[in-house]
């Protein structure tokens, strides 16, 4: 018993038996379904060796819908337990545990996964590209996120959750306040995560740079091109510096160093430093696809070009500068002089210059054009006024002075929702719906989508306005509980009303998506907008090699150009296509990183050397391969096309 | 439609705050340093919600005009590449606001860091406020008294509160005040306060730090300087002297309840500053920093020469 | 795969190409990674708590040859990535197994003066300072093991299946990898050592 004893969660309740239960259950159903309805080979075929970055990108879309359903049900337990005054549904620690879970989950494990995947369906056929430039070390990404996320999962039942907060600051992380195992789950799965995004980073910043189609010049590709570039740029430089932090907490956990502890030196400050430093670029990491994936949307449903693509474009180069010039705006209140203060509030507040201009280009995108209330416009519309809500908040909180008054308060939560909601997830779910179609070949029901919208947009309003005046009132962040005389009870009631239209809005998407496999018209619509971009001049659904002939490009909209002003986007004949084989080893070798994750998160040394050792030697395995992949023949690029109706000409 | 709804909500929220600033901590000041970043909060509202009006206003006027079933059905948008004064003037006037922001930002800041302008001069009462899970210590060398988890203070007087930690990171917090400042083991910040009116406030830790967070908070309490140095004599004569086994006791992990002490616990357990600072610290940290000092002056001499 | 013939071996192909301006970004990567690690360094060398001070440790003999060894390895690279252009693959073969003994060599100076420091009561639990000085010098000295072993698959590449598009780009990357670990290097020699050593 005394081995198993490690494994046991350190604050059980009758929640974390039944979770026990639950995802036993689930296990063993979804295995059962498997193998009853013989899709394992399918599944290992089709997906799990897949380095095709169409389906890469829709598995990163399924698990950050998971990750999203766990991180929403965190959240609706922390608006449960703060709904009345004096609650006692949570205690302290299993609060603790959740707010700590639900940041993690939804920043790294939902917002940044679900931007992946669009980043992986949507840019290669953005560019004209048949794939990305690593397709293997593509799938290696998308396998250790996921290895990730399911090792952080795991915190939940085996061991215990982490409980320091997302941003687990030290020395409240260290062994000394936090002595069970949360946190190595914390420092552990998000360096494999982030190992992977790391690679992602690269890998697309290479495609990009490499592999537009012919005459597409940097200034004339799309803008979720341009947002990836900058965002790729982003993840190479800030995610190492998050790689050193983590490795640095890791070993104070484990081997008993010295860097962020109270004794022999140690410096806590450091770590908020190195956090942040990773942290605010972090939030770009997020935000500027998004603010890609609107420039996306607005122009298709206002049949309009991008108003001002230039000054979009140096906004978001500025906006990816700045990000990492702002970092002390999250510690204020950390002791340095007025003049660092003053220097860290300026450029905060210059970071909201190339946002503003950004704002008012996509409300002159709309302005003359010809608007279509559609679910993905909706989104953006949405977006708007409620962005430049969170943003301007953000600006109050630049200002240091008044900062001392916010930080770590509910008005500070309030802002970060403001803007990572409408911003973030607004875009994700407005994206989602504009190339569901073109995923997987029928349109989302309209009439379900907009009522999720709306449930989703008035249950933002309710749940976050109320925390700005908690906050100003002196409601501080992460209190499991407030007395009945501090006045937060009617406004936190009224948040808590607003979270649970946000979890109806989930239900309904849920079931819009169910009803519309169920009920959609399963006609190939290649192109059901109208849009305006080179993802919508391939077949629905993509084959595999995306372009039978590689688009050419002489406008800054080559695909609305061939539709309407007789530009001829595909020239020449078909010739044989070279493709990447599939691999097995990339799961293989995540599945090794899980066990060296889990080894050391319990410090069983032997299984975290065995999975070190697996690693090594899958990467042994790739360097020794001989893998020239193979070839589509033109016979085969023929009957795919005929089939779909021809190549568009 | 749904921008309406917006603008109600902003307009609504707004007319909130308004009716009920008295009663919101942050916007009911009881000290300079609290009323200067009222001030700034009430500045930037104000300013920040004309930008949300002018872009609403936008929004509900391009989505009314220009909506598809608004439209007649041969309108065709035109390609529009941009306009250089449009454009110019969207940079433009954010960097103006951006600018007296900064301007606003510096002032503020300074103000925010030194002693309050009205009470320069004055001789400021120290305070040192160290925080343990999950109390507050506050110690008056001056006076050499100690309180546990409340703290009276005179009004009238600038107040410098001197901020470290017995463990994790917190954040020392009175919002009638003033705003936060963090308070950690390494290191002591500086916070200057001060007091215009007599009267009871809530105080407490904002920065998260643990299972017992939601519970550490400090009652505070300010008075004359007359009733201060009443409280002074009275705490002299009737509290029991802290002592270092006490205090060890006083440092575990727990709640209590308020706690008065004659003496304070720096002369044995002196806050992390000078020489005690966070670099020199041996084995026992800040807990009890009795041992090896004159090992840590020997390296101190040595980096410093570097 | 289309070949290039007007470009070097390395560089022939589009997938060649790719894998090149990819390493650089990585290569980009690893300067942010051993970045922060200086930074941490300069922030925390002075922390030294009870435990011992850079000048009390640091020798200048063994880091002159680990000096000596690395650099010379990463010359002798460029002769084998030289020899490769060429042609001459057992002049290639001989250079990079050279640039791996050399490597070797470096390692064991490295390891025998972390044990000096072990035995000199400077461990990674001494002091921040300690800790973030084995930490940097070993993520280095980690980067160098790996690059033993993935030479070494090179090496073995190259005698079974010649210089060929695949491996002369595998190669080029490779030396690459040596170079940036020979600057990183550097960097560690001046503001570690050198700086450490005329801290008395």
């Amino acid at each position: 018993m005394g081995y198993f004893s490690r494994f046991a969660v350190p604050h059980p309740s009758p929640a974390i038996y039944a979770s026990m239960i639950a995802i036993a259950v689930t296990v063993f159903l979804i295995i059962a379904g498997i193998t009853y309805f013989k899709k394992w080979i399918y599944l290992w075929d089709g997906w799990i060796t897949t380095v095709d970055h169409k389906k890469i990108g829709i598995m990163y879309l399924i698990s950050a819908l998971l990750m999203l359903f766990r991180g929403g049900v965190d959240a609706l337990m922390m608006r449960a337990q703060l709904a009345v005054p004096d609650n006692k549904l949570l205690d302290s620690q299993h609060y603790n545990e959740v707010f700590s879970t639900h940041g993690v989950i939804m920043v790294l494990f939902m917002a940044m996964p679900y931007i992946m995947g669009l980043m992986n369906f949507v840019v290669p056929l953005q560019i004209g590209a048949r794939d990305v430039a690593f397709p293997r070390l593509n799938a290696v990404s998308f396998w250790l996120f996921f290895m990730g996320a399911m090792l952080f999962n795991l915190s939940f039942v085996i061991g215990g959750s982490p409980d320091a907060g997302w941003s687990s600051y030290f020395p409240l992380a260290g062994n000394e306040f936090s002595p069970h195992v949360g946190t190595n789950y914390y420092m552990i799965s998000i360096q494999i995560a982030g190992i992977g995004t790391l690679m992602t980073g690269i890998n697309f910043l290479t495609t990009i740079l490499k592999m537009r189609a012919p005459g597409m010049t940097l200034m004339r590709m799309p803008m979720f091109t341009w947002a990836s570039l900058t965002t790729c740029i982003i993840i190479i430089f800030a995610f190492p510096v998050l790689t050193i932090a983590l490795l640095m907490g890791t070993m104070d956990r484990l081997f008993a160093t010295k860097f962020f502890t109270i004794t022999d030196g140690g410096m806590d400050m450091l770590w908020a430093n190195l956090f942040w430093v990773w942290g605010h670029p972090e939030v770009y990491i997020l935000i500027l696809p998004a603010f890609g994936l609107f420039s996306e949307i607005i122009p298709t449903f206002s049949r309009r070009n991008i108003y001002g693509y230039t000054s979009m474009v140096a906004s978001m180069v500025l906006i990816s500068f700045y990000s990492f010039l702002v970092w002390t705006h999250h510690f204020f209140t950390m002791g340095q002089t007025a003049y660092v203060n003053s220097i860290f509030s300026i450029t905060t507040m210059i970071i909201a210059i190339p946002t503003g201009i950004k704002i008012f280009n996509w409300l002159f995108t709309m302005w003359r054009g010809r608007i279509r209330f559609t679910v993905p416009m909706l989104y953006c519309l949405a977006f708007i006024p409620l962005f430049t809500i969170g943003g301007v908040t953000g600006v109050m909180l630049a200002m240091s002075a008044a900062d001392y008054q916010y930080h770590n308060t509910m008005f500070l939560v309030a802002h970060f929702h403001n803007v990572i909601i409408p911003g973030v997830v607004f875009a994700v779910l407005g994206a989602s719906t504009y190339y569901w179609p073109k995923m997987f070949g029928f349109v989302l029901n309209e009439k379900i989508g907009k009522l999720a919208f709306w449930f989703l947009v008035i249950g933002f309003c309710l749940a976050f306005f109320p925390m700005y005046i908690t906050g100003l009132d002196g409601q501080a962040r992460r209190m499991y509980t407030y007395s009945e005389d501090t006045g937060f009870g009617p406004w936190n009631m009224v948040a808590t009303i607003g979270a649970v239209c946000m979890a109806i809005s989930f239900v309904l998407i849920v079931y819009m998506i169910y009803y519309s496999i169920r009920n959609a018209k399963k006609e190939a619509v290649s192109d059901p907008w109208d849009a305006r971009n080179l993802e919508w001049a391939t077949h629905t659904p993509v084959p595999e090699y995306n372009f039978a002939i590689i688009p050419q490009v002489n406008s800054r909209e080559a695909f609305w150009d061939a539709k309407y002003k007789g530009h001829p986007l595909f020239k020449g004949d078909y010739e044989k296509i070279h493709m990447p084989n599939n691999s097995g080893v990339p799961f293989l070798m995540s599945l090794f990183f899980f066990a060296l994750g889990f080894g050391l998160v319990f410090s069983m040394w032997y299984l975290a050397i065995c999975g070190l050792i697996g690693v090594f030697i899958c990467m042994a395995h790739r360097s020794f391969e001989q893998d020239h992949g193979r070839y589509i023949s033109v016979e085969e690029i023929k009957e795919t096309e005929a089939k779909y109706g021809g190549t568009h000409k | 439609m749904k921008t309406k709804w917006a603008l109600f909500v902003v307009h609504f929220l707004i007319a909130f705050v308004l009716i009920g600033c008295d009663k919101i901590a942050v916007l009911d000041p009881k000290g300079p340093q609290a009323q200067t970043q009222a001030n700034v909060i009430w500045l930037s509202i104000g300013i920040m919600s004309v930008i949300v009006v002018v872009v609403c206003a936008i929004l509900v006027f391009v989505l009314v005009k220009y909506r598809d079933s608004k439209l007649p059905k041969d309108y065709e948008p035109p390609y529009i590449e941009g306009n250089r004064v449009v454009e110019t003037i969207i940079v433009i006037v954010p960097i103006l606001i951006v600018a007296f922001f900064s301007v606003v930002t510096i002032i503020t800041n300074n103000k925010v860091e030194a002693t309050p302008q009205a009470y320069k001069g004055q001789d400021p009462l120290i305070v040192y406020a160290s925080s343990s899970n999950w109390k507050w210590h506050f110690s008056y060398p001056e006076e050499n008294i100690e309180t546990v988890n409340y703290l009276y203070i005179p009004t009238n007087r600038p107040l410098e509160f001197k901020l470290y930690s017995f463990g994790p990171i917190t954040s020392f917090w009175i919002p009638q005040l003033g705003g936060q400042k963090y308070a950690m083991s390494d290191m002591v910040t500086t916070l200057h306060l001060a007091a215009d009116e007599a009267g009871e406030m809530m105080g407490r830790n904002a920065n998260f730090s643990g299972v017992g967070f939601a519970e550490n908070s400090f009652y505070v309490e300010a008075m004359s300087q007359d009733d201060f140095d009443d409280w002074v004599t009275e705490v002299k004569e009737t509290a029991e002297p802290l002592t270092e086994e006490k205090f060890q006791q006083l440092l575990k992990p727990g709640h209590l309840g308020q706690l008065t002490f004659t003496g304070t616990h720096l002369p044995f357990s002196p806050a992390p500053e000078g020489e005690h600072a966070g670099h020199n610290h041996g084995k026992d940290g800040p807990k009890a920093d009795t041992n090896g000092n004159q090992e840590h002056d020997v390296h101190e001499h040595d980096t410093s020469t570097s | 795969m289309k070949v290039d013939h007007s470009q070097p071996l390395e560089y022939s192909t589009e997938q060649n190409r790719l894998n090149i301006l990819g390493f650089w970004i990585f290569l980009g990567a690893e300067i942010m990674l051993f970045g922060t690690l200086f930074t941490c360094y300069f922030t925390l060398v002075n922390r030294t708590s009870d435990g011992p001070i850079g000048a009390e440790i640091f020798e200048i003999t063994p880091v002159l040859m680990e000096t000596f060894l690395l650099l010379t390895s990463s010359f002798v690279i460029g002769l084998g990535i030289h020899a490769m252009r060429l042609g001459n693959k057992k002049a290639m073969q001989a250079f990079f197994i050279l640039t791996l003994l050399l490597g070797i060599g470096f390692l064991a100076f490295e390891i025998t003066e972390f044990i000096t420091y072990y035995e000199e009561g400077a461990t990674l639990q001494t002091s921040a300072f300690t800790s973030i000085l084995f930490t940097t010098l070993g993520t280095h000295g980690a980067h160098v093991s790996l690059g033993l072993f993935w030479g070494l698959f090179i090496i073995l590449q190259v005698r079974k299946r010649g210089i060929t598009p695949v491996t002369a780009n595998k190669s080029f990357i490779f030396s690459l990898y040596w170079h940036f670990l020979d600057v990183v290097w550097i960097f560690i020699f001046t503001f570690i050592y050198m700086k450490g050593l005329t801290q008395l």
